[in-house]
């Protein structure tokens, strides 16, 4: 849903920024933050909020993995993929997760309960396979914390 | 009332250390919260302070643990952890706070030895500071390698009319997570780093690229500079969030991605230390380069250097992550053996199974196997055997390990993160990628972009296993030489070490449904 006061919001935002060096992405985050995500109906509205072409805008939004493009499931999951957490067995977790979730990743369910999502690397490289489970970091993934999350995210 | 410490780390919390200080705040304990140890086998981790001012560790613990913590009889207690052989070895120069302290606690800071560097500096002339990180040998920590010292100098001789000083907190390699530490553990010390660096160089302004994945760095560092604003004074600094993208670690794509721009590679000359963040003469150093320096200035420049291994001075704080049963970062001087860091300290596996390749500086970093254990870790050591050091992180693998799935994932990974700059990194990843699934068997022979009828080009049969393997190094050759920066260019350090140690993985395998991830 594009909220109908899109302009009002990104009007709003970019006073925040007003006069700031090389604002387009501190504004794409305050966006994101307060709708959700980056409506394409955004992009002229911020075009000319700080003077660029929308192209420009255009080019930033979707150089970007983490600016989306299509609202989010109300539950985000998001799991590493990277090296240590692969080293720590997250084969398995994922398929076990992308099963009980039943979604693929890179995914948002079609009732828009839950996205399932790839993350390269969150840093708790030694105590993986990590997820962030609407923001909030959770470590040494198995059966029992996989049970956890999805209880979580049935809601 | 009983002083307990919790760590609130994001990896800590991650394994649940915000319940543990809850029930032992329930329980009527002060409960101050740390920055993280730094040895995760033995989190989520409790220090309870005694009469005299030591602090008795128990870990790993759970919150309906407290009431034995309390009364000392619980299993896990560790005692003394300044005893313990993992900790006793280390040499803590950048990381002596961290875990100790409370992170946003100005008295705290100052008690242990904090704005002693940014003091010294401030009493000297900027090319006298100057003189003094070159001094110390100091080399950048994210990995480059280059000569802080040097870097400064550039800067300092710059005429301008602003410069800048920006730190690179965009720490995405997997297996890496000291700037992480830092941030959340010791922020001042990182501020008083880039104070210094202002000071030196004569710039008024700083920057912090913060990736957008750690949002617990984000506000401790957004917490401390508010605090440390009259310290840091004249300089001024503010945190700038990442949106998701690895190439920003990549010094010139951060500088475009805070100017508001896509995080496309610079091509140099010009140096960022003359021509950096809106054209003006810019000071980029990794996070612990930048916190390496309030030790050097405070203790002396060859405090420093005394400790360390040929053209590498002073300490790293090096990760161990991935299948390593004692993992967390280990800060030593240089010149240790890879071996030592992965058997003696990291304790081998977790899963108790052999080490068969360990992973050296993230993605773009070679693997090697155990015979390559001797390797002193060292720049030039690690350059000599076909690796980097990178950012220092070490992710251990045991041998259920498919190399050939390894190696196609460093050219998925670049595939996915490339800013696009380059051809080689745009399009020989994905080109990779297609390779390596016909090396392994993955994809039919007959599906490779020579065999199309419209290809001039084509060959009448189709590539042999090790005509593929050919075509692979010399994709790996032309990435590496045809990139401007290290993604592109250093995808092929993981991909061809693979090859070189371990050619079975690669011997024409039966078709896998799809290659394991």
């Amino acid at each position: 849903m594009i909220p109908d006061d899109l302009d009002t919001i990104v009007g709003t935002l970019a006073d925040r920024f007003a006069g700031e060096r090389g604002a387009l992405l501190p504004l794409l985050h305050a966006i994101q933050a307060e709708v959700g995500w980056v409506p394409d109906a955004a992009i002229p509205l911020v075009a000319r909020a700080l003077n660029l072409s929308r192209a420009e805008v255009h080019g930033v939004v979707t150089f970007y993995h983490d600016f989306r493009r299509e609202p989010a499931g109300r539950h985000i999951v998001k799991l590493c993929l990277a090296e240590a957490c692969k080293a720590r067995g997250v084969g398995a977790i994922e398929t076990a997760l992308s099963d009980r979730l039943g979604l693929p990743i890179d995914e948002t369910s079609e009732d828009g309960r839950v996205s399932f999502e790839a993350v390269y690397c969150l840093g708790l490289c030694a105590t993986g396979p990590n997820a962030l489970v609407n923001d909030k970091p959770v470590s040494r993934l198995d059966a029992h914390k996989i049970d956890r999350i999805v209880a979580q995210v049935s809601a | 009332m009983t002083r307990a410490y919790v760590s609130c780390d994001m990896a800590s919390v991650a394994l649940g250390a915000d319940d543990i200080a809850d029930a032992l705040a329930a329980a009527g304990c002060e409960v101050i919260r740390t920055g993280a140890r730094g040895l995760f086998a033995i989190e989520p981790l409790v220090e309870i302070e005694t009469t005299d001012g030591a602090r008795i560790a128990f870990g790993p613990v759970e919150p309906e643990d407290v009431p034995a913590i309390l009364d000392g009889t619980h299993p896990n207690r560790i005692g003394d952890l300044a005893t313990m052989p993992f900790f006793a070895k280390q040499q803590r120069f950048t990381f002596a706070r961290c875990g100790i302290t409370d992170p946003l606690s100005m008295a705290d800071y100052t008690a242990h030895d904090g704005w002693k560097g940014l003091a010294a500096a401030r009493a000297l002339a900027p090319q006298a500071v100057v003189d003094a990180v070159k001094a110390s040998g100091l080399r950048g920590r994210g990995g480059a390698g280059f000569p802080t010292g040097i870097k400064w100098q550039t800067v300092l001789d710059a005429t301008a009319p602003e410069k800048f000083i920006v730190c690179n907190a965009d720490e995405g390699d997997s297996g890496t997570f000291a700037d992480r530490m830092l941030m959340e553990g010791d922020p001042y010390c990182l501020l008083e780093g880039m104070a210094i660096a202002g000071h030196a160089v004569g710039a008024s302004h700083g920057y912090i690229y913060v990736r957008s994945e750690y949002p617990f760095a984000i506000r401790a560092l957004n917490a401390a500079i508010e605090r440390a604003a009259p310290i840091l004074a004249p300089l001024t600094v503010e945190v700038r969030v990442g949106a998701g993208a690895y190439v920003c670690g990549e010094e010139t794509a951060l500088l475009e991605s805070i100017e508001g721009k896509r995080g496309q590679v610079r091509a140099k000359p010009p140096l960022p230390a003359i021509q950096g963040l809106f054209g003006q003469p810019t000071v980029i150093n990794n996070v612990l380069s930048l916190a390496a320096v309030p030790f050097i200035l405070a203790e002396g420049p060859e405090r420093y250097a005394e400790v360390g291994f040929g053209r590498s001075r002073g300490t790293m704080p090096v990760q161990l992550a991935g299948n390593v049963k004692n993992g967390g970062l280990f800060e030593i001087g240089f010149g240790i053996t890879l071996g030592e860091l992965v058997n003696a300290i990291g304790g081998g596996t977790e899963s108790g199974r052999p080490v068969r390749a360990v992973q050296v500086g993230g993605p773009l970093g070679a693997y090697f196997p155990p015979s390559m254990f001797d390797t002193p870790f060292d720049y030039e050591a690690f350059a000599a055997a076909g690796g980097l050091i990178g950012h220092a992180g070490i992710t251990v693998f045991d041998d259920s390990v498919d190399m050939a799935a390894m190696a196609r994932f460093a050219m998925e990974f670049c595939a996915i993160e490339s800013c696009g700059k380059c051809t080689p990194c745009r399009i020989g990843s994905t080109r990779g990628v297609e390779t390596i699934d016909r090396i392994k068997g993955a994809a039919k022979r007959e599906q490779a972009l020579e065999a199309m009828p419209q290809m001039r080009n084509a060959k009448v049969k189709h590539r042999s296993v090790d005509e593929e393997i050919g075509v692979l190094r010399d994709l790996c050759e032309t990435m590496k030489f045809g990139s401007l920066c290290a993604l592109g260019g250093f995808t092929p350090y993981p991909v061809l070490s693979a090859l070189d140690h371990f050619p079975e993985d690669f011997g024409g395998a039966p078709a896998l449904p799809q290659a394991a991830e």
